[in-house]
């Protein structure tokens, strides 16, 4: 009975540090984000406001809808052309007649190990409307250059292939890891009966991955919605709005105009964006866990 | 057969080119005086290969600075997370109590509650601790982390209940159970914690911006935003400042590539 209770408190002293973490940086700042959200709070002084935050910011606010609008639109398109351009990546350099296999791989991993800011400085020097390598490359070959820090669409493309290239290493060992656990015997049985390459590819190989395109998928669109400091850095959000995304836009009323109350009523509703997009991402890993 | 082969190997050439050219073209460009830097038309080459460059980009901006407060918060953030959360994940693993299941599933709900969404409240309760401008403003909050409790909680429940029953038996306390039995088992997990850890808290942007506003605490993510958001950018000072901010990551990798290649294989989504 005394041996109990000391295994009792020394596994509430192990884990002790975490929750007082948990309380200080997690539970109190998430009570306070909410209660904020119905005040005008801006860092010294504020008053209740009930609901006006929320009506503001979906009704009223000019830019807000916009901006949801374009993070959700890049939060579709860039985890699916990353996706595709890892598996291409992966299927090609796991291809048994390629003979620096290993070597690959680690080179196309190492854009992996920049930080959000140099890798955005690395793309500014590249895609630099007067100065960049790609313009130069494109007026070479007798196109005409691309405005990529004037125009909304083309910034809007660029942060996409910056999107890309910065995840293609990681995404691209995920489903090598996968390829490596399908069984060969599925391919052999798929050729004994006849398949094409193209046939065993659809039926052997698409659907073994499944589990692992669905993760890279939905964890590729939580984080484009939690987008902050590549854009920061290499577009600003800019021209115009073009690129403002959502955390960019909460930083920008909660932090430049000091408006905490509204940027918290947007960061719940971000909460709330994201605990769908997690909830969707447990059930399918659930079933996932199945197949 | 032959023309498959060299087909493969022709477009993996180009594809790892076109990959990597990003990386090439800063390097290359870091080399070149100023002066050729603009100069059209551009060549892949510098034609006066200089590491001047390097030098103004360490006399110019408070580099030395900026790189020890990173290494500062890394390395300390880094020593207490793998602390704590082999602790923590050890705790779930091997004992049994209701409650704990309720840390757990704290812990975890964390994951949906990233910077990103409390930034604004989380910033008045680090400034209600006065610890705006202070280094450990940036590592305190970083110490409560659900992938690092989880991934040592996985690795604790793969080691035998038994181990830790005899050792009971034979009258080791609890606390030298874990100092000295558990802390060596778990060694490879901790290696690899480590190495995430330091990858996670060198590359970190949101807190560093958030917390510290005093040129004399950025870190090098937050001087390298001030050079490249400056009316004019300096860029034969920002492409070698970026390389060099790069130097202790590239490090890692070379000498634990096996453990950055395999960790992302095993654990990987959960940064």
């Amino acid at each position: 009975m005394n041996q109990h209770k000391i295994y009792k408190t020394w596994a509430f002293l192990f884990t002790l540090p975490n929750i007082i973490l948990f309380v200080l940086f997690f539970a109190i700042p998430a009570v306070l984000g909410l209660v904020f959200s119905f005040t005008n709070f801006n860092g010294f002084s504020g008053e209740f406001v009930g609901l006006d935050n929320y009506i503001h910011l979906l009704f009223h606010d000019e830019h807000f809808m916009g901006v949801i609008i374009r993070t959700t639109i890049f939060a579709l398109i860039a985890p699916i052309l990353g996706y595709l351009v890892s598996l291409g990546l992966a299927l090609l350099l796991s291809d048994k007649d390629l003979v620096f296999g290993t070597v690959a791989k680690v080179l196309v991993y190492i854009p992996t190990l920049m930080s959000p800011v140099v890798s955005a400085i690395t793309m500014r020097w590249l895609f630099g409307e007067n100065f960049g390598f790609i313009n130069h490359l494109l007026e070479t070959i007798g196109l005409d250059p691309v405005k990529w820090s004037t125009d909304g669409y083309a910034a809007f493309i660029m942060v996409i292939l910056v999107g890309i290239w910065g995840a293609g290493g990681f995404n691209m060992i995920l489903i090598l890891g996968r390829l490596r656990s399908i069984p060969p015997e599925l391919y052999e049985a798929a050729k004994i009966d006849g398949a094409s390459v193209w046939q065993r590819f659809r039926n052997v190989t698409i659907p073994m991955l499944k589990p692992i395109t669905f993760l890279i998928l939905l964890l590729g669109t939580i984080s484009a919605f939690k987008e902050f400091a590549v854009i920061d850095t290499l577009t600003n959000g800019g021209p115009g709005m073009a690129t403002t995304f959502y955390v960019l836009y909460m930083y920008r009323i909660g932090f430049e105009r000091l408006l905490i109350g509204l940027a918290s009523a947007g960061s719940m509703i971000l909460f709330i964006i994201l605990l769908v997009l997690a909830s969707v991402q447990t059930k399918l890993q659930k079933g996932g866990e199945i197949s | 057969m032959t023309i498959r082969k060299v087909f493969i190997n022709l477009s993996a050439l180009i594809v790892v080119f076109v990959f990597l050219f990003p990386v090439i073209w800063i390097l290359l460009s870091s080399f070149k005086p100023a002066s050729e830097l603009f100069r059209v038309p551009l060549t892949l080459f510098p034609e006066n290969w200089t590491s001047q460059n390097y030098l103004s980009a360490w006399r110019h901006t408070d580099f030395l600075l900026y790189f020890g407060n990173t290494m500062f918060i890394a390395i300390v953030s880094t020593i207490l997370l793998v602390f704590i959360s082999t602790m923590c994940g050890y705790s779930l693993a091997k004992y049994k109590y209701k409650w704990l299941n309720v840390v757990f599933i704290c812990i975890l709900s964390t994951q949906m509650l990233p910077t990103e969404v409390i930034m604004n409240p989380l910033l008045q309760v680090i400034r209600r601790l006065g610890l705006v401008n202070s280094l450990w403003g940036v590592i305190l909050p970083s110490l409560g982390n659900p992938t690092a409790v989880f991934m040592m909680r996985q690795y604790f429940l793969t080691i035998p209940d038994e181990i830790i029953e005899s050792a009971r038996l034979e009258g080791a306390s609890e606390f030298q159970i874990f100092t000295r039995l558990m802390i060596p088992l778990a060694r490879p997990a901790i290696a690899a914690l480590a190495i995430f850890s330091m990858r996670w808290r060198w590359n970190s942007y949101l807190t560093p911006l958030l917390v510290l506003t005093n040129p004399s605490r950025w870190t090098l993510q937050i001087g390298l935003r001030n050079l490249i958001g400056a009316e004019n950018i300096e860029w034969h000072i920002v492409l070698p400042s970026a390389l060099l901010s790069m130097i202790p990551m590239i490090i890692i990798f070379v000498l634990f590539q096996k453990q950055v290649l395999g960790i992302d294989l095993t654990s990987g989504g959960k940064g």
